[in-house]
């Protein structure tokens, strides 16, 4: 006979053995799992260490005050080190280009006010109230940079409240008629209204604040005005162009196809020479049509040429059955497509989306070629100073991180949204 | 299939009245050049249950996807509810807030909640307040007895119950007409019942119904009139005792030996 023997309790769990555990477990399955994998990150730590024992020495010695590159030479005497002088010396330059420096605080306020108007359309926590911001934002964006009298500003944002009252006015009609009316009463407002509403505005009240000219702006700040601008318009022109092209009108479809595929199929470098060349030929003799303006409007439509088609893809990933239970419902076409498709395949193509906005900001760099005053052309322009003549790593290392922080943070931000946008459960 | 054959069914409040509800003469559809739907005729009362079934292919799907022109006809007429369906938009979508309507594959709005899946018609096309929508939408999510899912979002929820929002959304435009296209083809077989159960109520409740379908049972305990279908013609129609006992055409007879496997 023997006496069996149970466990009346269980025992508690103990630490797996040392070799199994944490990083010495880690890099056994990671790093030297066979002879091939341990040589090459012998290798790898090789690399890593030359190039870490060439840059941080000379991030560590980087002279940050000095007046020319020689003189940081001397600082140096012979280590290797960066002149980042030359950055303490023309970050404002490369922020601002040639922007009056008494003015800077009007294009900071824009840039800060930005992200309060962006706040309510990105984060979904806050007041809904803060959207009307936004929508003034624009307007009030354009007076904070170019100055002057704020009644052109306001002038051409009361086309929108026109168009808004237009659209009330006819809401009942269903389909495509209030949008019709909108488009036309904001058009008839701009073209024959505004102008006598601005002059009258401006006899009465004739306020203003310094005026800034366009080729004064430049460095980051007319990137982000131009990416800014780009990124707002293009969604919009872009979701409109990818339901043109799924339409059942033989025309619409015809013009956004003609339209994506002619966009899509020239360099984005052609159409800013357009911008800066040949639209004076079309523009009616007189016309003074800003040239950061015309610039605005060639990247918003190349941009809108691809999320078009990024849209499009998502459009085409959605079951067909979620058009016919929004038919089914008695939704007309574009109540069906803002509540119920366009959520959807907008949720779809965010990658793309914000690929196309990623590559649109760093694009902006292009308008070097069409003699804006762009971080890039600035570089250029301090390269050839005497005094920095010779330099170039560290400011294009300043140019560079001021791009990334921002690509970066678009990037993050569209991964927080698809996070937070994840209802599939899958 | 027999249990709900032999369900006591109140069958008191689900009178066919004399009032026309829809109203298809000599209708004829296309795909290209295959002829789908052939000549048909088809006038259903209001108060009327009635089961469509048929071989697969043979076209119940697009006869009942032509009521609410999910499917444009390319001959004859369709009146619903009193409005003749043409390529006039406005009287589309007029009919399709009359007429609700559940898919096989329910095709629930994944990205909103089981409520604003519920709501959203009500508000957009009816211009109900929220407020009132949100109470509309709760009163027939009990009526389905899932009201505890409200807040959650479609993908997690089981196929019946998704099923059971399918059928709350619809009623909740409160539609005379109710179209159903295999509502629970899809489903796993334990799911089957709670559809049904849902739509014999419904029944019960007087709403005009077209189902197409494969479950006999249910025609048998809610249908007064079974149509058969077959390649793109109504065969033969009756009433269900009538059509299941004593099938008039060859045709209906192998169809029902075949669907009821003996
Ligand atoms: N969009 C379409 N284009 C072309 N043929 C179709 C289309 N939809 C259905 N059909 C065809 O029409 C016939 C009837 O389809 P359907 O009404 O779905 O049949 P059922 O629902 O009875 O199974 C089938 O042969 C099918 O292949
Ligand atoms: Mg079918």
């Amino acid at each position: 006979m023997s006496e069996a023997f149970f466990r009346t309790e269980m025992l508690p769990q103990q630490p797996p053995p040392l070799r199994e555990t944490g990083a010495v477990k880690w890099v056994r399955e990671n790093l030297i799992s066979s002879w091939l994998n341990a040589i090459l990150t012998a290798v790898s730590l090789y690399v890593v260490v030359v190039l870490l024992a060439w840059i941080v020495p000379w991030f560590w010695n980087s002279v940050w005050i000095a007046d020319s590159l020689s003189h940081c030479r001397e600082i140096l005497a012979g280590r290797s080190g960066g002149c980042f002088a030359v950055i303490t010396e023309r970050w404002l330059q490369l922020l601002f280009g040639a922007y009056p420096p008494a003015l800077y605080w009007r294009p900071i306020a824009a840039f800060v006010l930005l992200f309060v108007a962006l706040a309510p359309m990105l984060f979904t926590g806050l007041p809904r109230r803060m959207l009307w911001f936004s929508a003034a934002y624009p307007f009030l964006g354009y007076w904070l940079i170019w100055g002057g009298t704020p009644w052109f500003a306001v002038t051409a944002a009361l086309g929108f409240v026109v168009a808004g009252i237009a659209y009330r006015a006819f809401e009942t009609r269903g389909g495509a008629v209030p949008l019709i009316a909108a488009a036309a009463a904001a058009i008839v407002w701009w073209v024959f209204l505004a102008g006598a509403a601005r002059g009258a505005l401006d006899a009465a009240l004739p306020v203003g604040i310094e005026f800034v000219r366009s080729d004064r702006l430049g460095g980051f700040l007319i990137s982000m005005i131009i990416g800014v601008s780009g990124i707002a318009l293009s969604l919009p022109i872009g979701i409109l162009l990818a339901l043109g092209r799924r339409s059942d009108m033989p025309i619409v479809k015809m013009s956004c196809v003609i339209i994506i595929e002619f966009i899509r199929g020239v360099p984005l470098i052609t159409l800013l020479f357009t911008a800066s060349l040949l639209l004076n030929y079309f523009l009616p003799p007189g016309t003074n049509f800003d040239l950061i303006l015309r610039v605005i409007i060639m990247v918003t439509i190349f941009s809108a040429a691809y999320i078009a088609e990024v849209i499009r893809g998502g459009l085409a990933s959605l079951p067909r059955g979620q058009f016919e239970a929004a038919d089914s419902l008695g939704l007309d076409y574009w109540r069906a497509m803002r509540l119920i498709i366009l959520p959807q395949a907008l949720k779809v193509s965010i990658p793309g989306i914000v690929n196309t906005f990623i590559g649109l900001f760093k694009d902006t760099t292009l308008v070097v070629f069409i003699g804006l005053l762009d971080p890039l052309n600035l570089a250029n322009a301090i390269r050839a100073d005497q005094k920095w003549n010779g330099i170039y790593w560290e400011i294009y290392i300043f140019i560079g991180a001021l791009f990334f922080a921002f690509c970066f943070a678009i990037s993050r931000y569209s991964m927080y949204l698809e996070r937070r946008l994840k209802t599939d459960h899958r | 299939m027999e249990d709900l054959a032999a369900r006591a069914i109140d069958r008191s409040r689900m009178t066919v009245t004399d009032e026309i509800a829809i109203e298809i003469v000599k209708m004829n559809k296309w795909y290209g050049t295959f002829h789908v739907l052939r000549d048909i005729d088809l006038t259903v009362y209001k108060g009327e249950r009635i089961v469509i079934c048929g071989p697969s292919g043979s076209g119940k799907s697009t006869l009942i996807r032509c009521i609410n022109r999910l499917e444009e006809h390319q001959q004859g007429k369709i009146v619903v509810d009193g409005i003749e369906l043409t390529s006039d938009l406005k009287n589309v979508d007029k009919v399709r807030s009359e007429v609700g309507m559940v898919f096989q594959h329910f095709n629930l709005f994944p990205h909103l909640t089981v409520l604003e899946n519920c709501t959203l018609a009500p508000i957009w096309v009816r211009k109900v307040p929220k407020k009132e929508a949100e109470e509309t939408a709760m009163h027939f999510l009990r009526k389905v007895r899932i009201p505890e899912q409200a807040m959650k979002y479609p993908g997690q929820l089981s196929g019946g119950q998704q099923q059971r929002v399918a059928i709350a959304r619809s009623l909740c435009m409160k539609p005379r007409i109710m179209l159903f296209d295999e509502p629970t083809s899809a489903l796993d077989p334990e799911m089957i019942k709670e559809v049904l159960d849902t739509m014999i109520e419904l029944a019960q409740e007087g709403m005009t119904m077209l189902c197409v379908t494969h479950e006999m049972g249910f025609a048998q305990a809610v249908a007064n009139r079974v149509i058969f279908m077959d390649q793109g013609q109504i065969v033969e129609q009756n009433e269900p005792r009538e059509f299941f006992n004593n099938p008039k055409s060859d045709r209906t007879r192998l169809f029902l030996s075949q669907i009821l496997g003996h």
